[in-house]
């Protein structure tokens, strides 16, 4: 196929495709006002039902819990399927990477990159911490609060030297850490189909509406996928890092 | 207003995607991600989606790029020794 066919014929699928786009978002109801029942509903229930105030997190960590439940194992397959492929292979050994091309002085590390890094550790940990805790109550929970947890680790990486890094960062550690936080969030689900209707059922005591202790198995449940996404996301850096730090030779 | 301003921001995500996708070198790619990332924390802002928002920030301002260049890193590395 020569390039003028290439392009006349995805002028005429771009046209195609604009005008079936158009015509059907015409068609949509004005954002926020679509007919169905199910988002009043469980905007009413959240709060009714569930003492939670952020219906996002109610619908993520108890509603459709269970797709979240799903989403953590997929997280979990993707950190193992990285830590496989990047193992060390038999042959291969580590060598220290060159850090300077020859006749070059190596570039020495930046201070104000190594003092803004180690500054920003102990508020990114907060921040971290406080989407997690607050993910039933405000926009947050243990999905966006678990990535930002990971965060202090590689700021760690850019304001410590590489070794101090990777005796905070050994992988037997966070992938022992990572293990315990999937089986507690599985345990949870356990739980709930013991004592209550169903798997990840909302099974403990809703308390007081607006409070962080509120809202039964949600905080729970939020508290234990914060570290069970920045374990993950650790792990996977980890990895990515030590090939970078470490090459392997044949 | 609410409709231009939906608009806008829904026509920059789409310019600054079509950027992210003509750039064919992945470190340049990784700059262009930036404001292709802010674009979609402006159309999820406006949507009033600050959950979305916030995945879109951890996923836009950290976890892709991280992972990005950690990947270039080790391919030049390779590419050096081969």
């Amino acid at each position: 196929m020569n390039p003028r066919v290439r392009v006349t014929l995805f002028l005429v699928a771009a046209v195609g495709i604009t005008a079936i786009f158009v015509w059907g978002f015409t068609g949509l109801p004005s954002f926020g006002h679509y007919p169905g029942p199910y988002g009043d509903e469980v905007v009413r229930r959240t709060i009714a039902d569930r003492h939670a105030t952020n219906t996002v997190t109610a619908v993520v960590m108890d509603i459709r819990a269970v797709d979240t439940a799903g989403e953590e194992l997929i997280l979990f397959a993707a950190a193992v399927g990285v830590i496989m492929l990047l193992r060390k292979q038999r042959g291969e050994r580590l060598v220290a990477p060159p850090t300077f091309a020859e006749g070059r002085h190596p570039i020495p590390p930046s201070t104000p990159v190594r003092v803004v890094s180690a500054a920003l550790i102990a508020p990114a940990a907060v921040l971290g911490l406080y989407l997690v805790a607050h993910g039933g109550l405000t926009p947050g929970g243990g999905f966006q609060g678990g990535v930002v947890l990971a965060v202090p680790s590689v700021l760690c990486f850019l304001a410590a030297r590489i070794r101090s890094f990777e005796r905070l960062h050994d992988p037997a550690v966070w992938e022992v850490a990572r293990a315990i936080a999937i089986g507690a969030f599985l345990g949870i689900g356990f739980a709930g189909l013991i004592a209550s209707t169903g798997f990840l059922a909302n099974m403990l005591p809703l308390g007081t509406t607006g409070t962080v202790y509120s809202a039964g198995t949600i905080p729970v449940l939020n508290l234990i996928a914060g570290p069970a996404v920045a374990t993950a996301i650790v792990l996977i850096v980890v990895e990515l890092l030590e090939q970078v730090t470490e090459v392997r030779a044949k | 207003m609410t409709v231009v301003l939906e608009a806008v921001s829904m026509a920059l995500v789409g310019v600054f995607a079509a950027g992210v996708v003509l750039t064919r070198d992945p470190l340049r790619q990784v700059i262009a991600m930036g404001p292709f990332a802010l674009a979609l924390i402006v159309l999820f802002t406006v949507l009033q989606a600050p959950d979305v928002v916030l995945s879109a920030i951890v996923v836009g301002v950290f976890a892709y790029p991280m992972m990005v260049l950690l990947t270039v890193a080790k391919i030049r590395h390779r590419e050096r020794k081969v």
